[in-house]
């Protein structure tokens, strides 16, 4: 792997740049800024980059791709890859990479948290406590109870079936939306994300991002939450219409949000920060130390497997 | 209660002793006389004295928990009619239940209404505490995300053995839920359960040896009251966490803090506190805390339940029936 020239978009982890940095040849996209000194870069390495790291946020686009005409592989940091073009990494035969499973229990366990987060005011009530309200104003109002409510999951994928099960221990009954209907007899199939959202009490979106997902959360469907409805994502940014999302909460026509992910990180909605009934997390799904080893080892797995001609380990493409 | 035709509905006086803003008393009123301690203004003493005073007196109280007032022989004595205590919490360390006993007044507790919102409440501290929900919520509402990048990476759960001190309806219920995320459950409690197959301590401290988190869901008596103090938090290591949804004297919270600041253990979500609503200053600026306002219970479905078991524990005593949740000591 030594002769491996790797590209790594953007600081992603301490651990995966340090083992790149030892076992390959590294090259750090952010040292080379857009403009005079990218183009340097690219005209002295590109022909010697023959593998890309990104993550959620950092792909390889179209314009990347063209630039690298030695690219082979795309190994990204994440589950989610709609930042990578598949259909020019197709068109030119790269293969793709991404770290399913490692995170899944994670992400369903920030989901779930996160809905307690919101029903339960727990961040609110933290606040509420260190600003030495307790003592000032009594009790804190009533919040609302997560067992046995109505959990709705768009998507059923790995992460949407870890949230399924852990929904289930509190007593929660769940539904779904997906492409197609899946043999879960338990779950209930919704064919329309409308029909889903005005039947249950929280809608977690744990689908992967493409253009057929893309604002699949609406005004129609925010509508149909309802003003006792919350909505939790876990998902991408871009799987919700923030603007409408904004305007239902600041207005009152939906109930609540925990949110993880946002359509201009790492700018998330100020006119969410005054609300008290919304949590907001800064994309950290995946983020705990054993994750991102465990994703680290993944991606490094895959480079190897690539450079060495054997099996690659979680192939997109 | 049946009433002779013609007459006013029999509504039997109840004490009742509370804290501002309690809202049992609506529900109460349609049914009896509600004598409310907050109503006159007057101390504490003055108003009992007064409710014995009067030619029927309350032969039954509702008493909220939270400090408010000790049910004791001081209690029993200034209302000597009262032969029934309604508690409005499940924890009914705020009477003295062995006096009670010796007077033949009967004591009830809410029952399991809290129980499930306490589990849920625990979960979701719990997740703050290793995932820095609430500390990141911060980072992001104070608008560093696009100055600073990312926040610092939590821990996960799954894997995580989670000693919980007390297993009884809110452990229980904690303890299904948590093995949902994966965790590993261990317990202390006074006895083992046979029907349970989760690892048992009979010792609070070997317990946190062999536990990365530590939740306290037992009651308040003589055995728990700091049971979780310096060697137990020791026990528990430096990547430990506490949770505590029992009650804040359970653990000694001038050694929990000490070992906060020093580092000697990880974090603590804590929703109870020694002297409510009073919490150390120490832990005000501590990131890697989650603090609640005792608020563990208080879901419009548990106060909705709450009142209706409420009432139904007083309309048992005032037919001459058994309480449906009585609490022995």
């Amino acid at each position: 792997m030594e002769s491996l020239g790797v590209l790594l978009l953007h600081p992603m982890n301490a651990y995966l740049e340090q083992e790149l940095d030892r076992r390959c040849r590294l090259h750090r996209f952010w040292e080379a800024p857009p403009g005079a000194p990218r183009d340097e870069f690219l005209r002295a390495h590109a022909g010697s980059i023959r593998a890309v790291v990104g993550n959620a946020s950092y792909g390889a686009d179209a314009a990347l791709i063209d630039a690298l005409p030695a690219l082979e592989i795309v190994a990204s940091f994440s589950v989610g890859i709609d930042r990578v073009d598949l259909a020019k990494c197709r068109e030119r035969g790269i293969r793709v990479t991404n770290t399913p499973d490692v995170l899944t229990d994670d992400v369903a366990d920030l989901a779930v948290g996160l809905a307690i987060a919101v029903l339960r005011r727990i961040p609110q009530a933290d606040r509420y406590v260190r600003a030495g309200q307790w003592k000032a104003k009594g009790d804190y109002a009533l919040t609302t109870r997560l067992s046995g409510k109505r959990v709705a999951i768009l998507g059923l994928g790995r992460i949407g079936l870890a949230v399924a099960k852990r929904a289930e221990a509190f007593g929660c009954s769940i539904s779904y939306h997906s492409r197609s209907e899946k043999p879960f007899p338990n779950y209930k199939f919704y064919a329309n994300v409308v029909d889903l959202a005005a039947n249950c009490d929280a809608l977690i979106v744990a689908c992967s991002l493409n253009a057929e997902t893309y604002h699949i959360v609406n005004r129609d469907v925010i509508n149909a939450l309802g003003p006792e409805g919350v909505l939790i994502n876990i998902g991408r940014g871009a799987h919700v219409d923030e603007p409408e999302l904004v305007s239902a909460l600041v207005e009152k026509r939906l109930g609540g949000a925990g949110v993880d992910v946002y359509e201009n990180e790492p700018f998330a909605p100020e006119q969410l920060f005054g609300l008290d009934n919304v949590v907001l997390v800064p994309h950290v799904g995946s983020d705990t130390e054993e994750t991102c080893r465990a994703m680290a080892d993944l991606v490094l797995a895959n480079l190897v497997a690539h450079a060495s001609n054997k099996q690659i380990v979680t192939p997109v493409i | 209660m049946g009433t002779a035709a013609g007459e006013p509905p029999f509504h039997p006086a109840v004490l009742f002793i509370r804290r501002p803003g309690a809202p049992f008393a609506n529900a109460m009123l349609q049914r009896f006389h509600v004598l409310d301690s907050l109503a006159s203004g007057e101390p504490l003493a003055a108003f009992l004295a007064a409710a014995a005073a009067m030619p029927d007196p309350p032969r039954a109280a509702v008493i909220m928990g939270g400090g408010v007032i000790h049910a004791d022989v001081a209690f029993l004595d200034a209302v000597p009619s009262i032969c029934c205590l309604v508690s409005t919490a499940a924890g009914v360390n705020h009477i003295d239940l062995a006096e009670c006993a010796r007077r033949g007044v009967g004591v009830a507790n809410s029952g399991t209404d809290y129980s499930v919102d306490v589990a849920d409440h625990a979960v979701g501290m719990l997740v703050d505490v290793l995932r820095c929900v609430s500390a990141a919520e911060r980072f992001v509402r104070r608008g560093l995300w696009p100055v600073q990048e990312d926040y610092a990476l939590g821990s996960t759960l799954r894997g995580k053995r989670v000693g919980i001190i007390g297993l009884g309806n809110i452990g229980s219920l904690l303890a299904k839920r948590l093995e949902a995320f994966g965790c590993i459950i261990h317990y202390n409690s006074r006895r083992p359960k046979d029907s349970v197959p989760h690892k048992y301590f009979p010792d609070v401290h070997d317990l946190a040896s062999e536990s990365d988190v530590l939740v306290v869901a037992c009651a308040l008596n003589k055995e728990t009251h700091h049971i979780v103090g310096k060697d137990v938090l020791e026990a528990l290591g430096t990547d430990g966490i506490v949770i505590n949804i029992g009650r804040g004297a359970s653990i000694d919270e001038v050694e929990l803090v000490r070992a906060l600041k020093e580092g000697r253990i990880a974090g603590a979500g804590l929703d109870v506190f020694e002297n409510e609503p009073a919490v150390p200053s120490d832990l005000l600026s501590m990131d890697n805390v989650v603090l609640t306002p005792h608020s563990a219970v208080f879901t419009l479905e548990s106060r909705s339940d709450l009142c209706e078991h409420l009432i139904c524990n007083l309309e048992a005593f005032f037919s001459g029936e058994p309480l449906l949740t009585p609490a022995l000591p």
